[in-house]
């Protein structure tokens, strides 16, 4: 080889090996950023009061920066969305996987795909003009807005994550094992539940615990429906979730309070990571087997 | 008592399945029916005026064009190169694992995370403007074009390439001429998934790229604050006056015509590639 044309290699090489390393450094740049910019907030308020403290009142002339209200809806929502979505998208996800007759399995995975492509504007905007009214009307609560809506939105929103990759778990079991089961006398239901989930379950967890991640970052269909103020977490209440506290009073902030929702930021972020190591744990588990 | 349960879970199945289906096809009827009766030819061409209090889309429509062809511009080279990069060149097995795990992590983490670091350091940086908002979903559809190129990296046959270098050709030249030819379909499925998270994307936009509505050129219009469609509807869904929410439903009826069209447009490519495997 001519020199040149090794040196031009080499060169390539690197080219692409930076390239590599640009997500790395995306990574590692949000993390870095995130903590620098959370932690003076925490500092000034205090670990403790910040992560307990049940008020918030950022603008009042004393103000009190205690984020427990935001954790704790949350929590719930995510939590809401997860008891009315997993048995919906884990049921459909078995039917699709292993009942479907082929026609209706393509033509449904083209609907469950399309309902991941829709913009969350676009949930928020229905849930917004759909939902809340007929929850005023339904419950007589002065505001349909709250915790209620922001669940069934977000149960939707997670469904086809859920299926998806549900599907995909349920299609990699071997073909052995059902036809085992089927020989042994279990009818094709009882096979699908008690042979082909179980085989797939670190799948299915995985795809549930997808579900719980898309669930705790959405913003902007939550802050359409949630109404927005900062309670404690109840069902018709007008509540903030982590992700809409920043959203709501970003434009305006100054001072302690714009540090404050990067704190709020930061603690989103753990929970993501934590639910990403999570996530990795359930797919590893899956390949090793 | 056996055939009870069974035809319990054959019903719960089919309930749920059906109740998916149902769900998306009444969102896409409501969002269409009630957005469609609304898209007028002026609402398209005009940017909203104040003094007339109307409202129009076209600067919204620009803008997102703008910031799209940037982002894809710019997340291309990037994603493709790491592919490439995790697939042909990777030797230490310990590199390629942290590369996949930050890749998985990006992937994870909530558009309102990626608004507020790109407001700190894009936006800090170049003040609250589309190329601010473009550079931030660069970073957010890394991952997205980097998976879908390794994957079908993977479908390259290795003769393939053993053939090219046993011709004598180097190694740039293999991945120019036998590797990356091979990986069309994956980089082509890339941008379409990446394009319809950007058209749908609004709470990493909403502090980069700002709200206004301004018709610009392009490279004027990187340079400004701007809104994309997403960020449109959002702000028109809150806001009171006659024309908002009629704009905000036209606006999701013309988000959902995309969302259809890219699933269409995911669909053909993928039907083509793997006519092609076969």
């Amino acid at each position: 080889m001519r020199k040149g044309e090794r040196r031009l290699e080499t060169l390539i090489h690197g080219l692409f090996l930076a390239a590599g390393l640009v997500t790395v450094g995306c990574v590692l740049l949000i993390t870095v950023y995130l903590i620098i910019s959370g932690i003076p907030a925490i500092r000034e308020i205090g670990l403790w009061e910040f992560l307990l403290g049940d008020t918030w009142a950022s603008t009042s002339a004393e103000p009190r920066f205690g984020i427990l209200p935001f954790l704790l809806t949350s929590v719930s929502g995510m939590a809401g969305a997860m008891v009315i979505g997993v048995p919906v998208g884990f049921f459909s996800a078995v039917y699709l996987a292993k009942a479907a007759p082929q026609r209706v399995r393509v033509v449904s995975e083209h609907i469950v795909s399309l309902l991941a492509g829709i913009p969350s504007v676009v949930y928020g905007l229905v849930a917004m003009m759909v939902l809340v009214p007929w929850v005023r009307s339904t419950f007589h609560v002065p505001d349909g807005a709250g915790l209620l809506v922001a669940i069934l939105v977000l149960a939707v929103m997670i469904l086809p994550s859920i299926i998806k990759v549900s599907v995909t778990a349920l299609e990699a079991v071997p073909k052995e094992y059902e036809d085992a089961s089927l020989a042994l006398g279990a009818t094709a239901a009882e096979t699908w539940f008690r042979v082909s989930v179980p085989a797939a379950k670190s799948g299915i967890a995985a795809a549930v615990v997808l579900g719980v991640g898309r669930a705790i970052g959405e913003a902007t269909a939550v802050m359409m429906v949630a109404g927005n103020a900062p309670n404690m977490p109840g069902l018709f209440q007008s509540v903030r979730f982590l992700t809409t506290a920043i959203v709501s009073e970003m434009a305006y902030s100054g001072g302690l309070q714009r540090q404050a929702l990067f704190s709020i930021a930061l603690v989103l972020y753990l929970f993501i990571l934590l639910i990403n190591a999570a996530l990795n744990f359930f797919l590893k588990r899956d390949r090793g087997t | 008592m056996r055939k009870i349960k069974d035809i319990l879970r054959m019903g719960l199945m089919e309930l749920s399945a059906a109740l998916t289906c149902a769900l998306s096809m009444c969102i896409v009827g409501y969002v269409l029916l009630k957005g469609l009766p609304h898209l007028s030819w002026q609402l398209l061409t005009t940017a909203p005026s104040y003094l007339e209090d109307t409202v129009g889309i076209l600067p919204d429509i620009l803008n997102t064009l703008y910031i799209i062809v940037t982002a894809i511009a710019l997340v291309l080279p990037l994603g493709v190169g790491a592919a490439v990069y995790l697939n042909e060149y990777a030797q230490n097995k310990r590199l390629v694992e942290v590369i996949e795990y930050a890749a998985e992590t990006l992937s994870g983490i909530p558009s309102i995370i990626y608004g507020l670091v790109g407001m700190l350091v894009f936006s800090n940086l170049l003040g609250s403007c589309l190329l601010a908002g473009a550079l931030t979903l660069v970073v957010m559809n890394l991952p997205t074009v980097m998976r879908t190129t390794q994957e079908s990296l993977k479908t390259v046959p290795q003769s393939y390439r053993e053939g090219a270098f046993g011709l004598g050709a180097g190694k740039w030249r293999v991945i120019r001429t036998v590797v990356l030819p091979g990986c069309v379909d994956g980089v082509i499925t890339g941008c379409i998934l990446s394009v319809g998270r950007m058209v749908g994307e609004s709470a990493a936009l909403l502090y980069t790229a700002g709200f206004a509505h301004t018709l610009n050129g392009f490279f004027s219009g990187l340079g400004s604050s701007g809104a994309t469609l997403s960020v449109a509807l959002y702000v028109y869904a809150k806001e009171p006056g006659p024309g908002r929410q009629e704009a905000a439903f036209a606006i999701a009826a013309i988000l959902m015509l995309l969302t259809l069209a890219i699933d269409l447009l995911a669909a053909l490519v993928k039907r083509r590639f793997q006519r092609r495997l076969l």
